[in-house]
């Protein structure tokens, strides 16, 4: 195993000590170092800001990324804030996992939220599709949990880099009192200023990644050695080809096809989500700095995988006008 | 795989440090759809090779269904990301957008130039390193360009890339270039542009893009991307005055007390002496923690938490300061407000102010100009319509630390929150601080409010009754007032139909003018309760806001307001001056209920249903109200 893949290492706590300081070094801050700041700025401002903020935990490398910055942003105190996943009860087993060993180690609260209701209708994406899947499961599932507990400032993971109509999204973005979005209604955003005003129902969505990139998001798992699902690096799994994806046949919940037979590929996720939504990449890189390497010279964007942007044109502006994340 | 270092090897490893390490070039691109630069951003963009080919795939797609440029690949489609705008063809927002060379990463704001565009402008420009002013060599100088670089130099971008576009359509002219190079400079010496690099591209055919151009060997400067590689990105900010506004008290237990924040300009050390203001207490850094542990000093941009030596007061909103340059402290200020909302900003209304991590009460207290963005010219202005820009003086609730915007845009830069739909509804840059309010100090009465009423034998409030014309406000009033007189109270009527003859007489009904109207009659309400009266004011005051100004320059208790609540078509019915039958023919205008907004009361301590109530019953509604209140009547 090469010493850089994180993923079987603990997190560790922060121990202040007198690490290398980039002001010292270089006299500025460096690419890195700068989106960090800026993402710790934005935290800062959503827990002095908010009443009841919460951080969405989606146990996929950007959530580990969130992680780790909300402990940086108010060490020596723990983040003031819980954890909350999503569950659609697709995820894949690894991913479960690992959702426990972060709640574990962090010592943060995690709040695992399930849509009973889509569940004991049995919604699932092979029986009623990605879209249905998504809306119930996922969509409404979020804005069920954010209702429950009142949190009026959710922080999320999303980066303008990952879909054209991400790249018009605020850093603090406006939901009415249905959890919509509404790209003609969103304040402007000047300078570090951010606006945590909202009226009663209305909340607010917070992306502290929003100038990162998908290589950053690497990078800096990379530097900081942050522990990431394994299902990120490239291992034999038993697979099948269904319209031109590569899903992993995870559970006994997947039906094969007539015809369909599993192959052992060697292969790796570049996003995670639910199994049958997620489709995998044939790839070598096992450890962080080989996927980075895979990513210079990739030709193909990170949400090709993601079987859910491909529903229709502008399905993702159309799912986050109904509330999806 | 492809071929490359092994992701093991030192070079490789260094390879990945030097990418993490570049820094980030923030520009803004200014210019219209015709100007081509949603084309020049997705060359950039595609020539940069950061197009993946599934992202290139739909842009294939989309320019047989949406494009303009028949067969050819429409670049545009890369950038113009909502369904809605790519339907229309044009971008309707501000969109940010990373790419990088092996030198530098950029993210580049990209604003409309046409619909909302001193708002979008202004809104990526506040973050911008440097801007890229695309001009169509056919048109040469318009008065947008202008307009663009006006308010880029009042945000503070003095770094500017003219992109003088479409070069093809003017046959690669060198004396056109020549121009408009000199018809531009002679118009950016009179802002504070102070650099400006003129550059003849195409966007559509790809010449002094990324690479030099065939077409143009008579230009020996830099293409642009070349240009955005090597812009001086010196700002000051790290030799700057330490200041570092307080986001975050940081209280884990009791042996730790840390105040978060990020570094606005300067640098820190332990040990260094500094002020908090504006309390403007002085103590001594004695710890830096950084995200990774404790540092020996912390620069601009950097977020941390400093822990100081003495256990002084710091709050949210406070700056933690270098001692020996200061920032100013002040309570009103000089300023240029660029307004960004459809409901016009009104003087004296109260909204509230964001600068740093402060939240203040503030008032615009008189708007000085208006500048025309097309010729700087000044002209005078009663309100500030969605765009304009004006040049205002605005006052505090509190007193705040500071510094002129053009000094250090952290903390000379706020953003107007309104106060009930709390949407951000203008932004400014604060010119100086102004002086009056604080070389005032109030004279101290030796008989005070308390011993006023006190002598009366009552505790003085003022009595809010707010409605529609006609509801029954003047006739409450006075049955209201004959009572009290009655049982031997001190009481004083304020009507704002009678105080239009003389105290407000200069004003009309135009939404600036009523809100005007309302805080005099709220000022001489707030003096008849200094001096121990139960005020009755009679006034439509038809919006929320002012009614939480007066409510708010009261102190907790002493306002009460009655919705006097009667249905327009009652009121229309009554008409007992006329008022709504000349309003209905349009003889007078902006009036309330007709063609004037009545915004109703969420909150108010008293409703009177005066279509279904006589007036005695409602007096003694009001009556009974205060008797209920042992502390009022």
């Amino acid at each position: 195993m090469n010493a850089w893949i994180a993923a079987g290492q603990q997190l560790q706590f922060i121990e202040p000590s007198l690490k290398e300081n980039p002001m010292a070094t270089h006299g500025r801050l460096g690419r890195l170092d700068q989106l960090e700041a800026e993402a710790i700025h934005i935290m800062r401002e959503v827990a002095a800001g908010f009443v009841k903020p919460v951080m969405l935990y989606s146990v996929g490398k950007d959530s580990s990324v969130l992680v780790r910055l909300a402990r940086k942003a108010f060490h020596p105190a723990a983040p003031p804030f819980p954890l909350l996943h999503v569950d659609t009860t697709w995820k894949f087993p690894e991913m479960y996992e690992f959702r426990g060993r972060t709640a574990r180690e962090t010592g943060m609260e995690l709040i695992v939220h399930v849509n009973e209701e889509g569940l004991a209708k049995g919604i699932g994406p092979f029986t009623h599709g990605s879209a249905l899947h998504t809306d119930v499961m996922k969509t409404q599932a979020l804005k069920q949990a954010l209702d429950k507990h009142g949190f009026d400032a959710a922080l999320a993971g999303a980066r303008r880099d990952e879909e054209m109509s991400r790249a018009k999204e605020r850093v603090f973005s406006l939901r009415t009192r249905g959890h919509r979005w509404d790209p003609k209604n969103q304040r402007p955003e000047l300078w570090r200023l951010y606006n945590t005003h909202i009226r009663q129902g209305e909340s607010m969505r917070v992306f502290p990644l929003s100038n990162w990139t998908e290589l950053d998001v690497w990078g800096y798992i990379d530097r900081e050695n942050i522990p990431v699902v394994p299902l990120y690096f490239a291992a034999p799994r038993p697979v099948v080809r269904r319209s031109g994806t590569l899903i992993m046949v995870a559970d006994e919940r997947m039906k094969l096809e007539p015809g369909e037979e599993p192959e052992m590929k060697r292969v790796r996720f570049r996003t995670l989500g639910c199994y049958p939504l997620s489709g995998a990449i044939e790839s070598d890189a096992d450890s962080v700095p080989a996927i980075i390497r895979e990513m210079l010279s990739a030709t193909y964007s990170e949400r090709q995988g993601r079987v859910i942007d491909h529903d229709g044109e502008g399905s993702m502006e159309r799912k986050k006008q109904e509330g999806y994340f | 795989m492809s071929a490359g270092p092994s992701p093991d090897g030192q070079e490789f490893r260094a390879y990945v440090n030097a990418r993490e390490d570049r820094e980030i070039l923030r520009f803004i691109t200014c210019g219209s759809v015709d100007d081509g630069k949603s084309t020049l951003i997705g060359r950039l963009l595609y020539e940069s090779r950061l197009v993946f080919q599934d992202q290139l795939a739909r842009v294939e797609a989309d320019s047989r269904r949406h494009g303009t440029q028949g067969d050819n690949l429409d670049l545009a489609l890369l950038v113009d990301g909502l369904q809605a705008e790519r339907e229309q063809g044009i971008t309707i927002d501000v969109a940010y957008r990373t790419f990088s060379t092996a030198r530098r990463s950029f993210i580049a704001a990209d604003a409309p130039g046409h619909e909302q565009y001193t708002r979008n402008m202004a809104t990526g420009a506040s973050t911008a390193d440097l801007a890229v002013v695309l001009i169509d060599a056919r048109k040469g100088v318009l008065p947008q360009t202008c307009r663009h670089t006006t308010i880029l130099s009042l945000l503070g971008v003095r770094r500017v890339i003219l992109a003088i576009n479409k070069m093809d359509l003017v046959d690669w002219s060198r004396d056109v270039y020549d121009g408009i190079a000199a018809t531009f400079g002679d118009f950016a010496k009179r802002l504070d542009v102070t650099d400006v690099t003129c550059i003849p591209v195409s966007a559509l055919t790809g010449d002094n893009v990324t690479g030099p151009s065939a077409a143009m060997d008579w230009y020996d400067g830099p293409p642009l991307l070349q240009a955005l590689e090597s812009a001086d990105l010196t700002t000051g900010l790290q030799s700057g005055p330490f200041r570092m506004p307080v986001q975050w008290v940081n209280r884990p237990n009791a042996e730790f007390r840390g105040f978060a924040g990020t570094v606005a300009s300067g640098q820190v050390h332990p040990g260094d002496p500094v002020l908090v203001c504006p309390s403007r207490k002085a103590s001594v850094v004695e710890r830096i923690v950084g995200p990774d542990g404790n540092l020996d000093r912390a620069g601009a941009g950097q977020a941390v938490t400093l822990t100081l030596a003495d256990e002084i007061d710091v709050s949210r909103g406070d700056i933690i300061a270098s001692i020996a340059e200061p920032p100013s402290l002040s309570d009103q200020f000089a300023c240029h407000i660029v307004w960004m909302h459809e409901t016009p900003l009104l003087p004296e209304r109260p909204y509230l102010l964001k600068i740093g991590t402060r939240l203040a009460g503030a008032q615009v207290t008189a708007i000085k100009h208006r500048l025309n963005v097309d010729n700087l010219e000044h002209t005078a202005a009663k309100t500030l319509e969605l765009n304009d820009i004006g040049y205002c003086n605005i006052g505090l609730d509190r007193k705040i630390a500071f510094d002129p915007y053009r000094e250090l845009r952290e903390t000379g830069g706020f953003i107007l929150i309104d106060r009930y739909t709390h949407g951000t509804v203008g932004a400014g840059m604060i010119d100086f601080g102004l002086w009056r309010g604080s070389n005032l100090t109030p004279h101290q009465l030796a008989i005070d409010k308390p011993a006023r009423a006190a002598q009366k034998n009552q505790k003085a409030c003022v009595l809010w009754l707010t409605g529609l014309s006609g509801a029954g406000k003047s006739a409450t009033a006075n049955a209201v007032e004959k009572r009290l007189h009655a049982m031997g109270r001190h009481s004083y009527t304020l009507d704002g139909d009678n105080l239009r003859h003389g105290l407000t007489r200069d004003l009309g009904f135009t939404a600036a003018d009523r809100v005007e109207n309302v805080r005099r009659i709220a000022e001489v309400a707030r003096l008849f309760v200094d001096a121990g009266l139960i005020v009755l004011v009679s006034v439509i005051s038809p919006f929320r806001d002012e009614r939480r100004m007066a409510r708010e320059m009261m102190e907790e208790g002493e306002f009460i307001e009655v919705f006097v609540d009667c249905p327009i078509e009652v009121c229309e019915q009554r008409d007992p001056k006329g008022l709504y039958r000349k309003a209905r023919a349009g003889e007078i205008g902006n009036f309330t209920g007709v063609d004037s907004p009545y915004e109703p009361p969420e909150n108010p301590e008293i409703v009177l249903k005066t279509a279904e109530q006589g007036v005695d019953e409602v007096a003694d509604q009001v009556v009974d109200y205060l008797r209920s209140r042992v502390d009022v009547a």
